[in-house]
């Protein structure tokens, strides 16, 4: 097995996390380690809460994984938060000066290391509060067992513009929170097998522009919006460098008209956005398929609908890339499945986007778009095949005879070749009403049937050569499985390892990918699934989405689907138990979850009562005065542990039914259970054996 | 093959205008040609762009290169194309439904830009296409049929707007004034930087209000006078003058870098002339940078 790890780092934005997990990711990839992280972070600037989760790993990973074995916690709502999920074996890691670790909340096994910040950093000059995070990187290099001069090399490139000073200073504080928790605590025992291959370290969105600039992409539009604007940021700082046109524009009606502007006039363009900004392009879309614009288009998901969930991931744009715009048109719609994955996308949706003169739309999500992890640099290369499509540069004999050059001549593919706007003797318009083979238009008084049943033809008769580009998904895993996990786009990677759980634990495991939404091989889709035994679709969406463009394209039903759609991305552990789960006939339990019921109430204490309290003790029990189950939640304040009361919190509905203030001599546990009566639960009850489970 | 000698005649699109008999947008029609034929542009080097209406069916009826988009998206579109191939004249037209209504975000920031390219709008202040609603021009008290009490809104001022978001040539036409429409739309072209010119261009089949001997009743131009249109106040002031009597001619013009002069990349020539991809050279350092 391949030594892994993982990290996970919670504080507040705005408490220097991402700096600090930026750190510690590329020293994990210089040491040649992979990695993945996982950032669920909340649309603030500062406060919040975020959680940070790094695996780090000998072999490739691109999932956040099931495990936690250090806790970096940066303030005290992230020791309490996530303090309990730490494995045996692990430690905790915070600044003891400024907060507490309850032991109550720690698992046995687990090591806590509380550093004495104030005194390691005395001496150092004027410390900031974030330089806690580099004394917490320091102790973290010793108890995983990471060299510390590689870290070190890297704040020195991190700080170099700051000057040696501030060098210096974070050296010393990452080298004093080295030294102390050597000192003290024996390292966690990981043996590391360092290869030192220097890997790239990025997100599935750096690897769209990287990809798109490497595929000949020349102009890029969009306007701001969560989880795709880093694209733009990067393209924008790296515009001269690249080569391509960075324009931010008004709204996205206007980027993605810009886009197919530039594209009508030759170049390789290219826009992205979410699911909001994708809704305000629908039309121009349309547009670009019926003028035969080639345009590439990315939409990043995010939780929806509406505003939705900005910093969410969410697979629930699928029925809208498949109905945007109005009418029948011919599109491609790729759903890239990991970083690598991403980059060959962008090269391919500009070759198909030229070739068959449509706008090709990429299918991203925040999971994929954000998350960072390790590609082999041999994974993506300069030297990617660029394919621009049939051109005419001057007119043909036969044109000139004929009325001149026909932009839209009716061929046996459906490729008419284009001529670009400059070019002499080829002067065609392109409109957005049906038109005959010259562009010139059969709308309005000249309608024409028969032109207009062809010329339709022939734009959608581009489909099928775009078809037989496209690979159809593979079965992977074994031939055998009892069961055959379904996925598209960013899922891969944690079905896959979803698979060889279940398949380790006895049940016969494969998976059935699916990247290219639109065009889409059903007929094979349909002869793989209907060998399969049991077949799940899992998709991070509430109706199933894939699940129902499965069954529109290859006929095929599948057994069950299993979504997520609280905006968190699966995980490989959450997904095998589920399966375990309905394949003995169990559906999937809807009921609210004792951390759920937890985080409920955490977001209770942080609207009504200034952050004061902390949920204490939760149990599940009947509730016959609200009609169903609730979770009884004790909140205690969180400086001196007294009971603040106790919040009522439905467990099928997730209603919050009501907070009662704690009388001040409630105390302990014969307290809390007469509290409970006097608020209409059962004395004592605890919640085992409680029926009315709400399933799906 | 031969080039074809520039004339009216040579530029006329392959179909004839389906405009009403007396609709104000073949006197538009007409001076864009007259303005191409006197700058001597060859038509394959001239794109025009619109987007949905009456007026936005021009670039059919030029030959020209041409897109007729989506109602409102004729200058995102030609924005587009023009930072794709500067070395292209790009001339985006429409009515003003669909320049002051549905695309007015893309009006106030093509002008921001000061793009280098040119916008003419045929103001008929009604939405002829869709049979006569009011439009974002319509004056007050017009009864249309959607406004059958009679127009409660104010007009647009995209004179004024254009002032105020920067653009640097800005002028009113008048179709019933051709040779006059001819010099504003010349000098448009003409011009580095973005160019609008608003033509009063009467629908005589839905604005029974606004026609021709009301304008003409009303218009006067500001070069018959003293008018100095290096002067921004003074042209805000005229941009505002609509009872008794209305100003046409050039408003405001002021030399400028353009939004192409000033973006690095196009140093190297137009966009769709550069060649695509990276160099391995630059791929490793940008590969490097997240290492």
């Amino acid at each position: 097995m391949a030594t892994e790890i993982t990290i996970g780092i919670a504080g507040a934005a705005g408490d220097g996390l991402d700096r600090t997990g930026d750190t510690l990711a590329r020293t994990a990839a210089r040491l040649g380690l992979h990695l993945y992280t996982y950032n669920s972070y909340q649309s603030l600037i500062r406060g919040g809460h975020t959680w940070l989760r790094l695996r780090l790993s000998e072999e490739k990973v691109d999932n956040h994984g099931d495990h936690l074995n250090v806790l970096v916690a940066l303030n005290q709502d992230g020791i309490e938060r996530h303090a309990r999920e730490v494995e045996p074996g692990g430690a905790i890691v915070y600044n003891g000066s400024r907060f507490k670790c309850d032991p109550a909340l720690v698992p046995d096994g687990v090591t806590l290391v509380p550093l004495p910040v104030p005194e390691l950093t005395a001496g150092l000059g004027k410390i900031q509060p974030v330089m806690q995070n580099t004394a917490a990187l320091g102790a973290l290099l010793h108890l995983v067992g990471f060299d510390l001069d590689v870290t070190a090399d890297i704040l020195h490139e991190t700080f170099k513009k700051k000057g040696q000073e501030v060098i210096d200073q974070n050296v010393g504080v990452l080298r004093a929170g080295h030294r102390h928790t050597a000192a003290k605590f024996p390292a966690l025992g990981y043996r590391w097998q360092f290869s030192r291959k220097r890997r790239p370290v990025v997100t599935g969105n750096l690897m769209v522009a990287l990809g798109a600039v490497a595929g000949g992409c020349k102009f890029y539009s969009a306007y701001p919006m969560s989880p795709a604007s880093f694209i733009l940021h990067w393209l924008a700082a790296h515009s001269e460098k690249v080569g391509v046109l960075v324009k931010q524009a008004e709204d996205e009606l206007a980027v993605v008209n810009l886009a197919i502007g530039a594209g009508h006039a030759g170049a390789r363009a290219m826009c992205a956005t979410s699911g909001g900004g994708f809704a305000l392009m629908s039309e121009a879309i349309g547009m670009a398929g019926m003028i035969e614009t080639p345009v590439v288009i990315v939409n990043v998901q995010r939780g929806g609908p509406s505003t939705g969930l900005p910093t969410k991931t969410e697979q629930g744009d699928l029925n809208q890339a498949l109905g945007a715009s109005q009418g029948d048109y011919p599109r491609v719609i790729i759903a890239p499945k990991d970083a690598a994955d991403c980059f060959h996308t962008a090269v391919e949706a500009f070759n198909l986007a030229e070739t068959f003169q449509l706008p090709v739309i990429i299918i991203s999500d925040l999971l994929l778009g954000e998350h960072r992890s390790t590609v082999d640099p041999e994974a993506v290369s300069s030297q990617v095949p660029i394919e621009r499509g049939e051109w005419v540069d001057a007119l043909s004999p036969d044109d000139a005879q004929n009325g001149g050059y026909k932009r839209y001549a009716l061929t046996p593919s459906g490729i008419s070749p284009r001529a670009r706007p400059g070019r002499e003797g080829l002067i065609y318009v392109s409109g957005t009403d049906d038109h005959d083979e010259h562009g010139i238009l059969i709308s309005d008084e000249h309608t024409n049937p028969a032109i207009r049943r062809k010329m339709h033809e022939k734009r959608m008769r581009k489909m099928e050569g775009v078809r037989a580009r496209l690979q159809p998904a593979v079965l992977e895993g074994r031939a055998d499985a009892e069961v055959t996990l379904i996925g598209w786009g960013s899922t891969w990677s944690v079905i896959h390892e979803a698979a060889e759980q279940l398949d380790r634990a006895g049940l016969a495991t494969n998976q059935l990918h699916f990247k290219y939404m639109h065009p889409f091989h059903g007929d094979a889709a349909r002869a793989i699934l209907q060998r399969c035994k049991r077949t799940i679709v899992v998709e991070n969406n509430f109706t199933g989405q894939f699940a129902r463009h499965l069954r529109a394209e290859s006929g095929f039903t599948v057994d069950h689907v299993l979504t997520r759609y609280d905006g968190e991305p699966f995980e490989p552990a959450w997904i095998a138990e589920r399966v375990r789960g309905l394949v003995a006939g169990r559906p999937v339990d809807l009921e609210v979850q004792e951390h759920e019921a937890r985080e409920m109430a955490y977001h209770h204490v942080r609207i009504h009562m200034q952050d004061r309290a902390r949920p204490a003790r939760l149990r599940r029990v009947p509730g016959p005065a609200y009609g169903e189950p609730v979770w009884a939640v004790e909140l205690v304040n969180r400086a001196d542990g007294r009971p603040e009361g106790m919040l009522v919190i439905g467990a099928s509905t997730g209603a919050g039914y009501g907070w009662h203030p704690a009388a001040p001599s409630l105390l302990g546990e014969t307290s809390s259970a007469i509290f409970e009566s006097s608020v209409g639960l059962p004395a004592g009850a605890d919640g085992n054996g409680v029926p009315a489970k709400r399933v799906h | 093959m031969a080039t074809v000698e520039l004339t009216l005649k040579s530029l006329e699109g392959p179909v004839d205008p389906d405009w009403c008999p007396g609709c104000g947008d073949f006197g538009v029609l007409k001076s864009l040609k007259e303005a191409i034929v006197e700058l001597g542009i060859p038509p394959h080097e001239v794109l025009v762009v619109s987007g949905i209406g009456c007026s936005s069916n021009l670039p059919g009826f030029i030959h020209a290169y041409g897109v007729h988009s989506l109602h409102g998206r004729a200058l995102p579109v030609a924005t587009g194309a023009a930072l794709a191939n500067h070395a292209l004249h790009v001339v985006a037209v429409g009515g003003d439904g669909d320049g002051y209504g549905i695309g007015m975000a893309h009006f106030i920031h093509a002008m921001r830009r000061n793009l280098n390219l040119t916008y003419i709008v045929m103001d008929n202040e009604i939405y002829g296409l869709t049979t006569g609603q009011a439009s974002p021009t319509t004056t007050e008290g017009h009864k249309t049929k959607s406004t059958p009490r009679g127009n409660v809104e104010k007009p647009v001022q995209p004179l004024a707007l254009a002032l105020a978001s920067g653009a640097t040539y800005v002028a009113r036409g008048f179709s019933g004034e051709p040779k006059h429409l001819t010099r504003l739309v010349a000098g448009a072209i003409a011009h580095k930087g973005f160019s609008l010119v608003d033509v009063f261009s009467p629908c005589v089949t839905f604005n029974k209000v606004n026609t021709y001997p009301w304008f003409k009743e009303r218009v006067y131009k500001l070069e018959d006078g003293p008018y100095d249109p290096a002067d921004l106040m003074a042209a805000m002031e005229k941009s505002l003058e609509f009872e008794p009597r209305i100003p046409i001619g050039l408003l405001y013009r002021k030399e400028k870098p353009t939004y192409e002069d000033t973006e690095p990349v196009l140093e190297k020539g137009p966009l769709v002339d550069q060649p695509l991809g990276l160099g391995r050279e630059v791929f490793g350092e940008l590969l490097a940078e997240t290492m």
